[in-house]
């Protein structure tokens, strides 16, 4: 493990890690990377490696948990044993609990618990691999893996944490920052940067915490921006995968140029423009029911099988109707 | 019409009055509530990429039974909420005892959700036409928010289905999927189901299906058809095409289930 370091910031103002004072770590979101859960997310930051599960809504038991009119969210902040170069003791600590309880908060404002009334949303945080400021990153990857899940929220949440190193501001703690720095305030906000969660440990001056909350505010920003970038980038592969064909066409030559061509074909018959996807069909079984019976209902369905003679509730003469209604 | 990827907080319309669902107004402001498509009619509206199935009145849905008390069958209907069918809602009249007889753990309904309360307690009822028990055939589950695009515009999709594989297809808002037929065909309507799933953020999807059935379906006599398909890229322009000029194309109609395709003339009449 490294000692203390003499110095934090060098003479040409850059950081251990060579980052300026406002800079933040290079950060990377994967999307749906877990199969079984309704969202998920990848994310690593510096060297923070989080992965974050989001599952639900679903039914709460114990019943007396439930609450009648909205949802609840539970969220679960855990380091993993080998997150840490001593091995951390598995199972939750204080200090797990109480990171659970504060960024579970800090969604609060976001999630839309009403649309789903007696039901749970559970979020998982899992910290892999730790490098100061866990509990930031973790809320970031929280944040996509509930929109991955299709959670109706009124925006994103970002975090970032700002520090105070040889008297000196920075964005971002590393590691060596935070084990030896003066202070550390992580803080978490919506895109209005309404700030649902902000903690400190060290001292800062009147002045410094609201330059430090300036820091953080744009440190924020630039992680949002990241985080829109990666949701927008999810569904867009296409091109990128026609692109990357046409680079390796013009590295080997003409030999695949054809299938290239194929390819090419086939994206540009699919742009982003069909109808498929919001068109709405009812198909009803009895012809004499009034059409407008339905009309401005927001369902789908399409039935079949009259032909099946095995019911004895069924009507062989029952004619069908395709019906289209707009939602 | 126009289409973006949109995330949750993105500012949509500064006219409170193009709120639709899947939006929320502040401060005179639309933004979107989910993470998913824009789609922009007379209201601005988002349709989520993901998402549990929120049950809604008149929805038609496929359910489990995982329990059953002296009046009610609850059914799991992939949902957060449970659906409860009550003996009254079923066509005949049921003793408390012959519970269990008429439907036992396990077993599957097309049901219709008859209503919803504000604490989502779900009533159910089979007492309409189309409504019953499930017996046979196979049961796929997708997510429900990609259920429109496995009916299609004005149920292209469903029909295109069922006329290249000549299965029984019944289609629940809850995202369960009830296929019927020969085995072969309905392993080759899952994959096509699987496929949808995969590819249902792109467009063209239909025509997509509808030339992977048919090259599957066709893999050692083809070569006719083969080419007509990968030439045209209307999908209107090839079956036409193909029913004309293909003579051993044409004789592959015979095969599909009289039922499936008196239902299918009957939908093309009435779409027409």
């Amino acid at each position: 493990m490294a000692n203390k370091p003499e110095k934090f910031i060098d003479e040409n103002g850059l950081r251990l890690d060579g980052r300026a004072v406002d800079e933040i770590r290079p950060m990377t979101i994967e999307i749906g990377v877990l199969s079984r859960a309704d969202g998920s997310c990848y994310l690593e930051w510096g060297k923070n490696k989080i992965l974050a599960a989001v599952y639900g809504p679903r039914e709460l038991h114990p019943r007396r948990m439930q609450k009648p009119d909205e949802a609840i969210v539970r969220y679960r902040y855990n380091m993993a044993a080998f997150s840490v170069e001593d091995r951390a003791r598995p199972g939750p600590s204080r200090r797990s609990i109480e990171i659970s309880k504060v960024s579970r908060d800090a969604f609060a404002p976001i999630i839309m618990t009403k649309y789903y009334p007696s039901a749970v949303i559970d979020v998982f945080a899992e910290v892999l691999q730790a490098d100061a400021g866990t509990r930031t990153a973790a809320i970031n990857a929280a944040s996509i893996a509930l929109a991955d899940a299709g959670i109706p929220m009124k925006g994103l949440i970002s975090a970032c944490a700002v520090g105070k190193v040889d008297g000196q501001l920075v964005l971002d703690l590393n590691k060596d920052e935070d084990n030896y720095g003066n202070a550390d305030l992580p803080i978490a906000m919506t895109q209005d940067g309404e700030i649902s969660l902000l903690q400190m440990d060290g001292n800062l001056t009147k002045e410094e915490f609201k330059k430090a909350l300036e820091m953080a505010t744009e440190g924020c920003r630039q992680i949002l921006e990241i985080q829109k970038e990666a949701l927008k980038k999810k569904f867009a592969s296409h091109e990128e995968v026609v692109e990357s064909l046409v680079e390796v066409a013009e590295e080997k030559a003409e030999d695949i140029q054809n299938e290239i061509e194929l390819i090419e074909e086939d994206f540009e018959t699919s742009e982003f423009e069909d109808e498929e996807g919001i068109e709405v069909i009812v198909v009803k079984t009895d012809i004499s029911e009034p059409a407008d019976e339905t009309s401005g209902e927001d369902f789908t369905e399409f039935t079949e099988g009259e032909g099946s003679k095995t019911d004895e509730t069924e009507d062989p003469e029952a004619e069908k109707v395709g019906e289209r209604y707009e939602q | 019409m126009d289409r973006e990827i949109v995330v949750p907080g993105q500012l949509l319309s500064d006219n409170t009055n193009d709120s639709g669902s899947g939006t929320y107004v502040k401060e005179g402001k639309v933004y979107s509530l989910l993470y998913g498509v824009a789609n922009i009619k007379n209201k601005i509206s988002v349709i989520p990429f993901s998402g549990k199935y929120i049950p809604s009145r008149k929805d038609f849905v496929i359910g489990t039974v995982f329990e059953t008390t002296s009046s009610n069958w609850i059914f799991d209907i992939g949902s957060p909420y449970d659906g409860l069918l009550h003996v009254s809602e079923y066509p005949r009249r049921v003793e408390s005892s012959m519970m269990r007889e008429i439907f036992d753990i396990g077993d599957c309904a097309i049901l219709r959700i008859k209503d919803v309360d504000a604490s989502m307690k779900i009533e159910l009822t089979l007492r309409e036409k189309g409504l019953r028990k499930i017996k046979g055939g196979r049961l796929l589950e997708v997510p429900s928010t990609k259920v429109p695009r496995v009916i299609g515009h004005n149920g292209s999709m469903v029909s295109m289905l069922k006329k290249e594989t000549g299965c029984e297809i019944f289609v629940g808002q809850n995202g369960r999927i009830w296929i019927n037929g020969k085995d072969e065909n309905m392993d080759k309507l899952s994959e096509a189901i699987d496929m949808i799933i995969r590819e249902s953020h792109t467009s063209g999807l239909t025509d997509k299906i509808s030339r992977f059935l048919q090259v599957e379906e066709k893999t050692d006599d083809t070569t006719v058809y083969e080419e007509a398909g990968d030439t045209d890229i209307e999908q209107g322009e090839v079956v036409e095409d193909i029913n004309s000029a293909d003579e051993e194309y044409s004789e592959d109609p015979e095969k599909v289930d009289e039922t499936s395709r008196k239902v299918d003339q009957l939908l093309d009449t009435e779409e027409n």
